[in-house]
């Protein structure tokens, strides 16, 4: 995908700049509900990351994955799996092997998955989302269906010296933001990359790339396994955030929404779905402050959505925004 | 450009507006009003559930005058959709961002296991209505936090010697696989073995599962001299049903309060005999009981069940401990409002009942089963039966 | 475990095998021919079962109530279709999985604000009311019987109309090429108005006879609506055969998963579906 237009980046980095000094006035803007707002903000940032990781698959390589949340909820289950009951663990370490897990997780469900195509493939991985879900909700690994707690957050130290408090929900916010703003230029690069370039050109036409040589497979289950484990990488600071995991955040209804965000944030675009994740949830907040029936406006606005923009928000802004060439950006 | 920043500004402000975010007023001195935050479902599979407690708290806050302490009452709603990944954010959202003065909630135990670490961390005014997860009153237990329902535990415990004294020596029991299950069959398995009988095998279904076809084949052929079951909602309903057209009446069956309650009507015949125990019965033959019955018709349109109960005895524990510290909801009144709640004693209709050093009340179990359709009390099971609240640091 | 219990849990595993023949059929039919991933198709299923409540209480006869519960059903999908589900013959996938999730909500809402969140039953009827002893502790209630033999006879029923009748005709040429089929004068929009509108059907009827035996509340679209999409996808999009074998075969390892292996029943179906998936990725009768 071609770089964005100037003028769109312009509005993006104000967009980021604008979150970056949000913590230092926002005292001042909202002074009651500032604390909550914070954490509010910190969470949306997560599942901005985890909108992100879904684009890579679904917008770039054209994987329609229906049980991504179940990457997500891991990441946040190795948390408490490995984190000591009552101490804090070490970031250092855990962070590693959480991630490991998951991309093994992530390979391995892929590696299956990926023989099917279409409509399977879009089932095939509801179904190991679902067995992710039954899993940790069946089994008394980690408390079953009540969830299980991680009673300190880890720490964050380099030579003994603690270097960050992830208990201070300030800290907790830029450590999302940066989550946010390194995933997304980590995955540009990646785009950008010859492997970046194959992968998008597969969600074009698979076929016409197979006829110049490469392996589809190949690519489709590396873009897979990276799209698992930076979903993880979310998961697990969800869970650092209120120290709390549940086998819901692996069921198919998050996977659900999670494809709601990038379809209205705009497929294949990577900004747009981070975008797409911040105005679902203010939507939510927004409807369930109006009326208890909030289930039916949520419901109208994913139909209108996909009938009136099928391209989302992001295609509609880089629309706006090219000026001279239509054919720039898009799908 | 100018085109391009006014968006900007505007997307912004509209998606703030949207999130509803006008800054409240401020608590001024203690005239303001108390804000009560109500996390519960209100919607999905236990809304009905959601609406009885609330309309039950609000009753007994209404019979004070409307207020707690001498200040008025201001209720935050909040739907928490019975969703446990959301837990944390929505119990966050009541008391970070709406500054609840107490915290009220819920009915799925996952939702409230959230809510009680959110409360641990925060030192919030903690309430549960019902979930009957152990772990609030036991490991997670807190002095921020009480419980005016039941632990799991607790009603299933006294009908383990109940089946004893009726001569059944082999049980079978059977309920979903997930926390309230494993409590309310290790309550009743507990009661029985300690009295000498035997557990002939514990099945577990996996949640929310309702095909029971194969696992009653399952008890029909173990043939044992009685069941014990614990479903709620739409699974009791369809497994004492699906019990009776097995033709397994004859062995009797046994459950806590939830396999009939709510669904009896339901049930019909099917439901004819079954034994269960709880802290209440509809049928509950005191004045109290009456009384607060029929206020509670006048009141909601509805008929009283247990979740109105409990939430009628939730106002009733806020307005005791509210007026004891004369509605002084600022921190250096904590520890007197935790100390005058801790010490109250509820007239509650189900009778009076005290709380224990873990927070959990220590009530009455009834004895009940259904004759004729209608479900009458047999007596006490237990009397004054408290949670034995494993791992509370405070009990 | 004895010849008999195995005999009986076979029988079990078959009727519910039976039952979600009966749902996911209207699936598999409007996934096959028409191309569309209905999500909300489990909303069909609850929409049978509390028409029937509702209808049952003015009128005496469950069989009348699902008789007229059939052609509301009828109109409800044929609506659904017209105006929104029309819109998505040439969208991809994730455009109608999104649509009709987005419908599921909609339903759901809709549902509790008409009927509110409590639990309902419904009584077996009179006739039908009695059970079978198997065994001296165990009796077979004879409803459950009457359902599998509808669901049965609407299998074959449907068999027939697919492979000998001049509608199935149409529909069968219709999925395989809708252009030609309407270059060839037949009304495609009619036709898959009817399609959509004969798969909700299908799926309010089993919601209907099943109402007896299973409870009415909220939320019991969804649990049915997995279930479904896996019976569907295991035995083959489109594929009415298919749909029968794979709904007897999760209906067999639900109810053997239950008994031998409980820990893992839940999972089991699933796993049952990845493992036919990686064997055949298009299903049984692809």
């Amino acid at each position: 995908m071609s770089r964005l237009p100037r003028s769109l980046s312009i509005l993006l980095s104000a967009a980021i700049i604008l979150l970056a000094v949000y913590p230092l006035f926002g005292d001042a803007l909202f002074p009651n509900k500032h604390a909550f707002l914070m954490q509010k903000l910190t969470g949306i940032m997560v599942m901005a990351v985890m909108a992100m990781s879904l684009d890579l698959l679904v917008g770039v390589a054209g994987l329609v994955s229906m049980g991504h949340a179940a990457f997500f909820g891991l990441g946040g289950y190795m948390l408490a799996l490995l984190s000591p009951e009552y101490s804090a663990a070490n970031l250092w370490v855990v962070l590693p092997a959480a991630l490991t897990v998951v991309a093994l997780a992530s390979a391995v469900v892929g590696y299956l998955s990926i023989r099917t195509s279409g409509i399977y493939f879009i089932m095939v991985t509801l179904a190991f989302g679902q067995m992710g879900f039954y899993f940790f909700n069946d089994s008394k690994l980690a408390g079953g269906s009540d969830g299980a707690y991680i009673m300190v957050k880890p720490a964050v130290e380099i030579l003994g010296v603690s270097v960050l408090n992830l208990g201070d929900k300030r800290t907790l916010y830029y450590v999302g933001l940066g989550a946010l703003v390194g995933v997304y230029r980590l995955l540009r690069v990646l785009l950008a990359s010859p492997f970046g370039r194959v992968v998008s050109a597969i969600g074009v036409n698979e076929n016409r790339v197979r006829g110049l040589g490469f392996d589809p497979v190949a690519y489709k289950l590396l873009a897979f396994t990276i799209g698992g484990t930076v979903a993880g990488l979310a998961g697990f600071l969800a869970a650092i955030q209120y120290g709390f995991v549940n086998p819901a955040t692996l069921s198919w209804h998050h996977s659900g929404e999670a494809l709601v965000m990038v379809i209205l944030g705009g497929m294949g675009t990577l900004f747009g779905p981070a975008i797409g994740a911040f105005v679902f949830e203010l939507a939510r907040m927004g409807f369930e402050s109006v009326t208890e029936h909030w289930l039916l406006p949520m419901g109208m606005m994913i139909i209108g959505i996909v009938l009136l923009l099928p391209k989302g928000i992001g295609g509609l802004l880089l629309q706006l925004f090219s000026g001279r060439s239509k054919m720039e950006g898009g799908q | 450009m100018t085109r391009i920043s006014r968006r900007g500004a505007l997307q912004a402000g509209a998606a703030f507006a949207a999130a509803g975010l006008v800054p409240t007023r401020f608590a001024i001195g203690q005239t303001a009003k108390v804000r009560v935050g109500l996390m519960l479902p209100y919607s999905g599979t236990y809304a009905a559930l959601g609406e009885a407690i609330t309309s039950g708290l609000k009753m007994a806050v209404n019979a004070r005058g409307g207020k707690l302490g001498g200040r008025e009452v201001e209720y935050i709603l909040l739907d928490d959709e019975s969703n446990p990944g959301k837990g944390p954010e929505n119990a966050s959202k009541l008391i970070a961002g709406d500054k609840v003065d107490f915290l009220v909630g819920t009915v799925h135990s996952g939702v409230a296991m959230g809510m009680a670490k959110v409360a641990v961390d925060t030192g919030a005014m903690l309430i549960i209505p019902n979930a009957g997860v152990g772990a609030a009153t036991g490991p997670m237990c807190a002095p921020n936090i009480f419980r005016t329902s039941f632990s799991n535990w607790q009603p299933a415990y006294p009908m383990g010697k109940v089946a004893w004294d009726r001569g059944m020596k082999n049980v079978v029991t059977i309920s979903w696989k997930y926390g309230a299950g494993e409590e309310q069959l290790g309550g009743f398995e507990e009661g029985f073995t300690q009295q000498g009988g035997k557990i002939v095998k514990r099945i577990m279904l996996p949640f929310p599962n309702e095909e029971f076809q194969a696992n009653l084949t399952e008890i029909a052929s173990l043939k044992p001299d009685g069941v014990f079951a614990f479903f709620a909602g739409s699974g009791a309903l369809k497994f004492v049903k699906d019990y009776a057209a097995a033709g397994l009446k004859s062995i009797p069956l046994m459950g806590t309060g939830f396999l009939t309650d709510g669904v009896l009507a339901a049930q019909g015949a099917a439901a004819e005999g079954v034994l269960t125990t709880l802290h209440y019965a509809d049928a509950l033959d005191t004045p109290e009981n009456k009384k607060f019955r029929a206020e509670f018709k006048a009141f909601s349109g509805k008929e009283a069940d247990v979740y109105a109960v409990q939430g009628y005895d939730g106002g009733q524990l806020l307005a005791i401990g509210m007026d004891a510290v004369k509605g002084d909801t600022a921190a250096g009144s904590r520890a007197a409002l935790i100390a005058a709640m801790e010490a109250a004693e509820i007239k509650s209709p189900r009778g009076a009942f005290t709380l224990s050093k873990a927070h959990n009340p220590v009530q009455d179990i009834y004895l009940r089963q259904v004759k004729n359709g209608q479900e009458i009390v047999l007596g006490v099971a237990h009397k004054a039966l408290a949670d034995p609240a494993k791992g509370c640091k405070s009990a | 475990m004895d010849i008999w219990f195995f005999l009986i849990q076979v029988l079990n595993g078959i009727q519910y095998g039976l039952l979600l023949f009966l749902v996911a059929s209207g699936l598999t039919l409007i996934f096959g021919i028409m191309g569309i991933i209905n999500l909300a198709h489990g909303s069909f299923y609850m929409l049978g079962a509390y028409l029937t409540f509702w209808l049952l209480q003015s009128v005496d006869s469950l069989l009348l109530a699902i008789v007229l519960a059939l052609p509301i059903s009828a109109a409800v999908g044929y609506l659904i279709e017209a105006l929104l589900v029309r819109v998505l013959y040439r969208r991809d996938h994730l455009d109608q999985v999104l649509l009709t999730y987005g419908l599921i909500l909609i339903f759901n809402e809709a549902q509790r604000m008409l009927w509110g969140g409590d639990v309902h039953g419904i009584k077996v009827p009179a006739a039908l009311n009695w059970s079978i002893p198997l065994t001296e502790s165990l009796s077979y209630p004879v409803y459950r019987i009457a359902i599998s033999a509808v669901c049965a006879a609407l299998a074959v029923g449907m068999y027939l109309v697919i492979q000998r009748t001049r509608f199935g005709m149409w529909i069968r040429a219709g999925a395989s090429n809708r252009d030609m089929v309407a270059a060839l004068g037949i009304n495609v929009k009619l036709l898959f108005g009817a399609v959509f509108a004969l798969g909700a059907v299908l799926a309010a009827l089993s919601g209907a006879i099943a109402a007896p035996i299973s409870s009415i509340g909220p939320g019991m679209g969804d649990t049915v609506l997995i279930i479904c999409f896996v019976v569907v996808v295991i035995g083959g999009v489109g594929s009415i055969k298919g749909a029968f074998l794979g709904a007897l075969l999760i209906g067999l390892a639900d109810t053997f998963g239950k008994v031998l292996a409980p820990d893992f029943a839940s999972f089991s179906v699933y796993a049952v579906m990845a493992v036919v998936l990686l064997l055949k990725p298009r299903g049984l009768f692809a």
